[in-house]
């Protein structure tokens, strides 16, 4: 993540393009997630995580959890359309189809008020 | 014992495990927290085998480890179906040691069992990863299904092309709505059930012989 700067005002909101994220390995993809939410940011992909990861980000997300400390994430993407869904020959080539937007954020402010396939509605408490 | 007779029967084990194992499912009774696995998986393993596999409670976060039932034998239509199923941990993306307080707990019993939950959690994902064959998954039809967590699961399991039942649990209660969790994934099955009251456990039965036998 880029350098952290404490904002007590207000709530930092980074957006990681799908370029960026294109390049790192599954951990460093989950890492760059949970550095930034851990800090109290809001993460958004361009491009959301493959279900391998997100399988991986909930494993390390239960990991990390320490009372008083970091209760977990909230997570939210838009529900996958189910006439888009990968072939199994898609997926037999990794050719997962992951480019769904996806919101990050630490369990204790960010709260869903609404999601369809087409909105999510979240809102967002500072610490 | 002879060489020839040593080998016979190592290539017996052999073979028995192999079998065995194509014959034998791992079943994953999977869900997020509250939505009844361990009633349900009490309820098959009391029905076939006389045992129960846990303790049941309206806490969340009861079952903190994965527990597996092995050599369930299901009787359907004169043939049957042996599997292991696999009791495990609700699955969540967060644990606040204080939604425990609400329940009479101490807060040190509070805390530490935010702490086993979170390691329950992350054991049930390395399950659903390395060691099922099938899934079953729960839900409690009282509840919106269009949740991240079933959302991503689902999303998991299929992604694995591993065979998935949809349990909608819970239909004794009034508020229950069957149609909600079949919309919500139309691409699987869904049976409804009370695991509780042991409502249509005949259709549960045929569908799991059918889908995993």
């Amino acid at each position: 993540m880029a350098e952290t700067k404490e904002h007590p005002d207000g709530v930092r909101i980074d957006m990681l393009s799908g370029e960026r994220m294109q390049g790192l390995t599954s951990m460093e993809k989950i890492r760059e997630i949970l550095d930034g939410v851990r800090d109290g940011n809001i993460v958004i992909l361009e491009e959301g995580l493959s279900p391998d990861e997100e399988s991986k980000l909930i494993e390390v997300t239960m990991t990390e959890i320490s009372p008083d400390e970091f209760n977990g994430i909230e997570i939210e993407t838009y529900p996958r359309a189910q006439t888009n869904d990968a072939s199994f020959l898609d997926r037999l080539m990794g050719k997962e189809d992951t480019a769904k937007l996806t919101v990050i954020g630490p369990a204790n402010q960010i709260e869903t008020l609404h999601k369809d396939e087409t909105l999510i509605s979240a809102l967002v408490s500072r610490k | 014992m002879g060489l020839f007779t040593g080998l016979k029967n190592s290539i017996s084990r052999v073979t028995d495990r192999l079998f065995a194992d194509e014959e034998q499912k791992r079943i994953g009774i999977y869900g997020p927290p509250n939505a009844g696995k361990t009633t349900l998986a009490n309820r098959i393993a009391r029905d076939w085998t006389g045992d129960a596999v846990g303790p049941e409670s309206h806490v969340p976060h009861e079952t903190r480890r994965a527990r597996r039932k092995e050599n369930v034998e299901i009787e359907r239509d004169g043939n049957s179906v042996t599997i292991d199923i696999v009791d495990t941990p609700g699955v969540t993306t967060k644990v606040d040691y204080e939604e425990f307080l609400d329940y009479d707990m101490e807060e040190d019993d509070a805390v530490r069992r935010s702490r086993e939950a979170t390691e329950g959690v992350a054991e049930a994902m390395h399950w659903l990863r390395e060691d099922v064959d099938g899934v079953i998954y729960v839900l409690d039809s009282t509840e919106d299904p269009f949740t991240q967590v079933n959302t991503m699961l689902v999303g998991i399991i299929e992604s694995q092309d591993l065979p998935v039942l949809i349990f909608a649990n819970k239909i004794d209660l009034e508020e229950a709505n069957v149609k909600r969790i079949a919309d919500a994934f139309p691409q699987h099955e869904t049976v409804e059930l009370s695991a509780l009251e042991g409502d249509n456990m005949d259709e549960v039965y045929d569908k799991i012989a059918e889908y995993f036998g």
